[in-house]
């Protein structure tokens, strides 16, 4: 009898309400990034580990690469550091560190005890940086292209599976895009 | 070690799962008795270890173990070990163990209480339920360990969210997972009844007691969260309509809708498809609602952090649980038909009525929560549906159930006619509806209609319902548990409407700005600031304000609410003062300073409003007692099951 | 008639009736459906006039403005890209702080600011805001910070 399938079909329908609410391009958050293809801010702040040095993003100009925003005191970048230490070890891109609203030496003891995945780490006391970049908290990664925008942009912790599924594949794009 | 440990408990707890679910429903299947003889003891092996698991990860809290991730995330050291315990359940991962352990618990009560059932069937309603509890195992393993390192360990732990660490709310998760994970009962019961191909009256007083367990839990739990709601956030207001509460509310009409069918089905042997159908949804709804609050897909004000590997386990558990019970309802429901026939008013056509209300309003607050998804994936744009849709969705099909509720009490089985005892029910509407607009007039001095309403439909169904068991009082008659139940239940029904309908009536609520010194009135009580002081918690700062209530002069009450600021999370969070009485509360909450002395404050004035939760109270007692009902108790010999015992033309009031 | 037809005519009507009155009364509350607009739509004038709508974004720091002694606040809400100043009157809740991501229901007024009616703040467990710095070590040595408007 049709009417004892009348609740299956109910249910199918909800399934597919269901399958387009968990669509990863969704923007639950409601907290666009406008800067998505948009140029990167630039930046020329002091390294972490060395304040004599200057690290700035103007000399990635024609590079693809990650900045990954970060700070001592927020426990789902520990969380994270792992996932780091092991994407810094494929040597796809640079990554480099912003940390954010921190300070210097605890940040310094937090690279050396548990490790640097970082080409270089820039030091935004202050955190005016990342606020030119849209940053609303940490950890946040973004992926920029070899003509300086800003395509993608990663919030809550990085994870491998993360790094292979939303940011190797527009890494690979990004490169045949601008070969 | 203990987490390690816990892993491994958690993984035997999930093997002995998967066993219970293959012998119990392949021994049913192919007739096997040693193999079905294996389902009860792995329940009992797989309860020993998921309660061993549990244990481990409450002593990770409790000795602050901050080289796990799961503990550094939510506890602290300087947490008080009540909080600490209670931050096991504070986020997703250890509220799922939670939530693992309670169905342990059900299926083990299940496991000991089905001993005089036909061994196929309670093999198979054991099977079911192993097959729910490794699916939420091997989402917890998978997805969502809370025993997860953290290497190197934290020096401290991130702590429980401040609006976290209270009490009713450390113990409301408990609560409403026993009863959304209580429905699992009647789910497996309702899967194995399909199963066997045959369902009879004996199968729906087996399930009964079983659901009004659950229900009662889930009442309790939903009251519970609406009372923190009420005095934790600070709003005043008990009931936001938010995904996260429509998520438990869902169940509960499906459950309250399944209670009365099942009485149906008991009595009568009818509505055997629609019992079924009823005992999926309330669970299914349950799931849902996890799937809801869990995957992101909706955005709730308090939400867990959102995760799309999570989202899609819980979606193909959805697809796996919901359709397959389902499919299985297309095939197996149309021969569970039986005739049976009863005339307009009579108790079955009340209880219909009541089903097919209580449905609806389960159907529209769904399509309300989800209607947000819905213009989304047409493209309309993105929009959210404010509480008055959902009040006037809710409040519309209430007003016939009450009305059908106050005269179904009083109907009989079969028979169309009402019995004896409904003869006042006439004039009792016109004294309800002439106390309401006295107590009005006199109390409030002003006539609400919404009020009017609530208070007349409140005090008939109290009156409605008092009036049977007074009766038998009187003439010295037994008064059943189920009979007695049911009018308690009905009772708090009457007083909840009472309480909201007052509440939102005549509250009066006023963000104002104070100096100390300075005072407001609302209500006819004067609130004055006399002054504020820093003070000190365990875990906290506060600024503690000093409000003097007066009326006509005469003191009332000093409230303290406090502006906390925890040190861990750097967050405030303000902890409202509440003068309660039984007429009304007396609401203060801190703002923020705003400059030269002066706070911002929100006093409010709340009649009515404890009865909101009272009355909860009293339908969930009325629930207890009647699953405590002599004939739940009555072990049915299996030789006479087959027998549907003829339904007695002659009761005219069993329980509903 | 058989009663079994009546039955159903009864139940019928009575499931006809509470739809129809739910469905009228929902009409009627209409406005109760609220859109959902960035401060950018709001700046391009995407966002409706004079019916109340939601906007989100991102409280600017620095911009939270009261008068002393007043209940009015105002601040700025951003998605980086365009602002939209947002007024207010009443209690913020707990989680509202400059830096933190929130949402706010009301109207567009004439002169172009946000009058909010309602504000609502939200906290995610995952991901924090700095100002959850507060080093773990030195919690209480920190001292208790100043009480302030921004939490």
């Amino acid at each position: 009898m049709w009417k004892f399938l009348l609740p299956f079909a109910a249910f199918v329908a909800l399934v597919v309400l269901f399958a387009f609410g968990l669509n990863p391009s969704r923007d639950i958050h409601a907290l666009p990034s406008p800067l998505i293809g948009k140029p990167a801010p630039e930046f020329a702040l002091t390294d972490v580990l060395d304040p004599s040095r200057v690290v700035s993003n103007a000399t990635l100009k024609g590079q693809v690469y990650v900045l990954n925003v970060w700070g001592t005191w927020c426990v789902a970048c520990r969380q994270e550091h792992e996932a780091l230490l092991a994407i810094a070890q494929q040597h796809v891109v640079p990554i480099i560190g912003l940390d954010y609203m921190d300070e210097r030496e605890k940040a310094k003891q937090w690279l050396t005890q548990l490790g640097n995945p970082y080409n270089a780490v820039a030091f935004d006391t202050d955190g005016r940086t990342a606020i030119d970049w849209g940053v609303y908290g940490a950890p946040e990664t973004y992926l920029v292209d070899g003509k300086g925008r800003v395509i993608f942009k990663f919030i809550t912790p990085m994870t491998a599976e993360v790094w292979q599924h939303e940011f190797l594949p527009r890494i690979a794009a990004a490169r045949r895009e601008g070969a | 070690m203990a987490p390690e440990l816990g892993i491994f408990a958690l993984i035997l707890a999930f093997i002995l799962s998967l066993s219970q679910a293959f012998f119990g429903l392949t021994g049913a299947w192919r007739g096997k008795p040693v193999w079905m003889a294996v389902a009860r003891p792995a329940v009992t092996g797989q309860f020993v270890f998921v309660v061993m698991a549990f244990s481990c990860l409450v002593y990770s809290f409790v000795n602050n173990d901050f080289s796990v991730l799961y503990v550094a995330r939510n506890s602290n050291s300087q947490l008080p070990l009540f909080y600490k315990v209670a931050a096991l359940w504070g986020a997703h991962e250890g509220s799922l163990l939670l939530w693992i352990l309670i169905l342990s618990i059900w299926s083990v009560a299940v496991a000991a209480f089905s001993r005089a059932l036909p061994l196929t069937f309670s093999s198979r309603v054991l099977g079911v339920m192993g097959l729910i509890s490794a699916g939420f195992m091997l989402f917890t393993l998978w997805t969502s360990s809370p025993f997860l390192r953290l290497i190197p360990a934290a020096q401290d732990g991130a702590d429980l969210n401040p609006v976290l660490q209270d009490f009713a709310l450390a113990i409301h998760p408990p609560m409403l997972y026993t009863g959304y994970v209580g429905f699992s009962v009647a789910f497996a019961f309702a899967c194995a009844a399909m199963l066997e191909g045959r369902l009879d009256q004996n199968w729906a007083k087996w399930t009964r007691p079983w659901t009004i367990f659950a229900w009662l839990f889930q009442t309790i739990g939903i009251a519970l969260g609406s009372w923190w709601a009420y005095y934790e956030l600070g709003w005043g207001g008990w009931w936001f309509w938010d995904p996260v509460e429509n998520a438990s509310f869902m169940p509960w009409l499906a459950g309250t809708a399944l209670i009365h069918s099942l009485s149906v089905t008991e009595k009568r042997g009818i509505f055997k498809s629609w019992t079924l159908l009823l005992a999926i949804f309330a669970f299914s709804l349950s799931l849902v609602g996890t799937f809801l609050v869990r995957s992101g897909v909706l955005v709730s004000v308090h939400s867990f952090a959102t995760d799309p590997t999570r989202g899609l386990y819980i979606l193909a558990f959805l697809v796996l649980t919901i359709g397959g019970s389902l499919t299985l309802y297309a095939w197996r429901a149309p021969k569970l038909y039986a005739a049976g026939g009863f005339e307009l008013f009579s108790r079955e056509f009340f209880l219909l009525v009541n089903n097919v209300i209580l449905a609806a309003v389960a159907a529209l607050v769904l399509w309300g929560t989800l209607s947000p998804l819905v213009y989304e994936l047409l493209g309309v744009g993105k929009i959210s549906v404010g509480p008055p849709v959902f009040a006037v969705m809710f409040l519309v099909p209430m007003l016939p159930l009450m009305v059908f509720m106050a005269i179904g009490m009083h109907s009989a089985w079969r028979r169309g006619k009402l019995t004896a005892t409904a003869k006042p029910l006439w004039w009792l509407a016109g004294a309800a509806v002439l106390l309401s607009a006295s107590i009005q007039g006199l109390v409030f001095g002003e006539l609400h209609w919404l009020g009017l309403i609530g208070f007349s439909f409140g005090f008939w169904i109290i009156f409605s319902a008092l009036l049977e068991p007074l009766r038998r009082l009187r003439q010295k008659q037994t008064l059943t548990a189920a009979l007695l139940g049911m009018c308690i239940a009905h009772l708090g029904v009457g007083m909840f409407a009472i309480g909201a309908s007052g509440v939102e009536s005549y509250k009066i609520e006023k963000d104002v700005s104070l100096k100390p010194g300075g005072s407001f009135r609302i209500a006819g009580y004067d609130f004055k600031f006399l002054s504020a002081a820093n003070v000190r918690g365990p875990n906290y700062d506060a600024v503690q304000a000093e409000v003097q209530v007066t009326r006509g002069g005469k003191a009332v009450t000093l409230l303290e609410p406090q502006k906390r600021h925890f040190w861990v999370q750097q967050t405030s969070n303000s902890k409202a003062a509440i003068s309660v009485n039984w007429a009304r509360d007396l609401f203060v909450a801190m703002g923020d300073p705003l400059g030269d002395n002066a706070w911002s404050m929100r006093i409010q004035y709340k009649p009515l409003v404890r009865y909101i939760w009272l009355g909860a109270i009293v339908m969930a007692l009325g629930g207890l007692i009647a699953a405590t009902d002599r004939r739940y108790r009555v072990k049915v010999p299996a030789a006479a099951q087959r027998l549907a015992t003829p339904p007695d033309p002659n009761a005219e009031l069993g329980s509903a | 008639m058989t009663p079994r037809r009546k039955r159903l005519f009864v139940v019928l009507g009575i499931l006809g009736g509470v739809a129809a009155s739910v469905s009228l009364a929902v009409m009627a509350s209409r406005e109760n459906i609220m859109f959902y607009y960035d401060p950018s739509q709001v700046v391009e004038g995407k966002a409706p006039v004079a019916k109340r709508f939601r906007i989100g974004g991102m409280v600017v720091k620095g911009s939270v403005a009261r008068k002393p002694g007043d209940l009015e606040v105002r601040f700025v809400l951003t998605d980086f890209a365009h602002q939209v100043p947002v007024e207010y009157t009443g209690v913020l809740p707990d989680l509202f702080r400059e830096g933190q991501g929130i949402i706010a229901h009301g109207t567009m007024n004439a002169h172009g600011a946000f009058v909010a009616d309602e504000v609502l703040a939200k906290h995610d467990e995952k991901y924090m805001p700095p100002e959850v710095a507060a080093s773990l070590k030195n919690k209480p040595a920190a001292g208790p910070p100043a009480i302030g408007p921004t939490g």
